[in-house]
């Protein structure tokens, strides 16, 4: 596993991390390809499930960036995202996965530098915890049956 | 509506880990209402035994289906078609509707993926109260709309007992008495003479004291 490139997917609200993602780009910044991002309406759109799943397919790490405390454009999306990130948080650890391996950010659409800062951030966090315990798994029935 | 919460994916895992393929059978009806036992809650359980058994190098092929109501025969009979395939079942129902399953499919294994907790009501986003337990003999009409059986920690019938702490019953300060709520909706209403009244030692045979209970309404019984 030296050459362990994790996948990383970011859940990005439209109205914040999104734009600071594109913020990030016209500010010539450079964030690890490592990390995918899904465009949503709002950090609440993020589903219990999407996260979930994010995992069972293949994602050593996921994250939902949202807008900053009391600056949700549908009022409180983002605290009702950050709430669900904790729950989900529980229910990994439950079925066996660091609970580390998920987050929740908030930031503003003008802060490009936050933005390539955390996928860095959340890059090497996710380097350092190894792949998924998932994909080991699934690594591991494949070369029983190979 | 009848509130649950899913029971820990330990003991979940230890019922189905010995099949090979399992029917997920959801309800859309008040476990969906309470978030324990709906479509999306099927999908998060159907994905975490996935992870769960892949990581023990077990494969258990789990088949999702969300009923519109599990504890009703006709649609049950939704699974006719997919019950053969299917080793156990696992359900996210109430127990009522994990019974309705039992009783249809004899020779299939069930399992309960909930604990079935209480008859309540919604207190706010997230929260369920305890407000009923089917007494067969309702009460509230005397009691300001207040249950003092499903409310009362002692299911006391005639006023508090010496516990009854500003408000808050001596079991946990965090929880209401309900003496306290009767009494005050009673002055509120302006009826303070329901409350002097003595409600007689309750008899308990319309509740579960005579054994299990049935409705036959001949009019619609076939
Ligand atoms: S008095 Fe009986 S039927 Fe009425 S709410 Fe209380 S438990 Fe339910
Ligand atoms: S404090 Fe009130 S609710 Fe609690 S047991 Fe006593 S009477 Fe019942």
């Amino acid at each position: 596993m030296e050459n362990f490139e994790p996948v990383i997917v970011a859940f990005c609200c439209h109205y914040c991390a999104y734009t600071a993602a594109d913020m990030a780009g016209t500010q010539r910044l450079t964030y690890p390809s490592n990390v995918k991002i899904i465009r949503v309406p709002c950090s609440c759109k993020v589903d219990a499930l999407h996260l979930v799943k994010a995992f069972e397919k293949g994602a050593d790490g996921v994250y939902v960036a949202g807008c900053l405390k009391g600056d949700c454009h549908f009022n409180n999306g983002n605290d009702r995202a950050a709430s669900r990130v904790a729950y989900v948080k529980k229910y990994l650890e439950e079925l066996g996965i660091e609970s580390e391996r998920l987050a929740m950010f908030r930031m503003s659409a003008g802060m490009g530098f936050q933005f390539a800062q955390t996928a860095k951030d959340m890059t090497e966090k996710i380097r350092e915890l190894g792949p998924s315990p998932i994909n080991v798994a699934k690594a591991q029935l494949k070369g029983e049956a190979a | 509506m009848i509130t649950a919460e899913r029971k820990p994916l330990e003991e979940i895992i230890a019922c189905v880990a010995p099949f090979r393929k399992v029917l997920l059978v959801g309800c859309n009806e008040c476990v969906t209402v309470c978030a324990a036992g709906g479509r999306k809650e099927v999908g998060l359980l159907a994905s975490g035994l996935h992870m769960a058994l892949l990581q023990q190098g077990k494969s258990v092929e789990i088949r999702e289906h969300t009923l519109e109501r599990q504890c009703d025969p006709e649609y049950v009979e939704e699974l006719n078609s997919l019950i053969d395939g299917a080793d156990a079942v696992l359900s996210m129902a109430c127990g009522c509707g994990v019974q309705t399953i039992a009783g249809r499919y004899k020779d299939k294994p069930v399992f309960p993926a909930v604990n079935t907790k209480f008859m309540g009501a919604s207190e706010r986003q997230g929260v369920w109260a305890e407000r009923c337990q089917g007494c067969g003999n309702c009460l509230l009409g005397q009691t300001g709309g207040i249950c003092p059986i499903a409310r009362c920690a002692k299911r006391l019938m005639n006023g508090p007992c010496g516990g009854s702490t500003k408000g808050s019953c001596e079991i946990d300060p965090d929880t209401d008495c309900a003496w306290q709520l009767i009494w005050d909706r009673l002055k509120a209403l302006g009826l303070t003479e329901n409350y002097v009244e003595m409600i007689p030692a309750k008899d308990w045979r319309t509740s579960i004291g005579n054994g299990p209970r049935k409705i036959i309404r001949e009019d619609l019984a076939e």
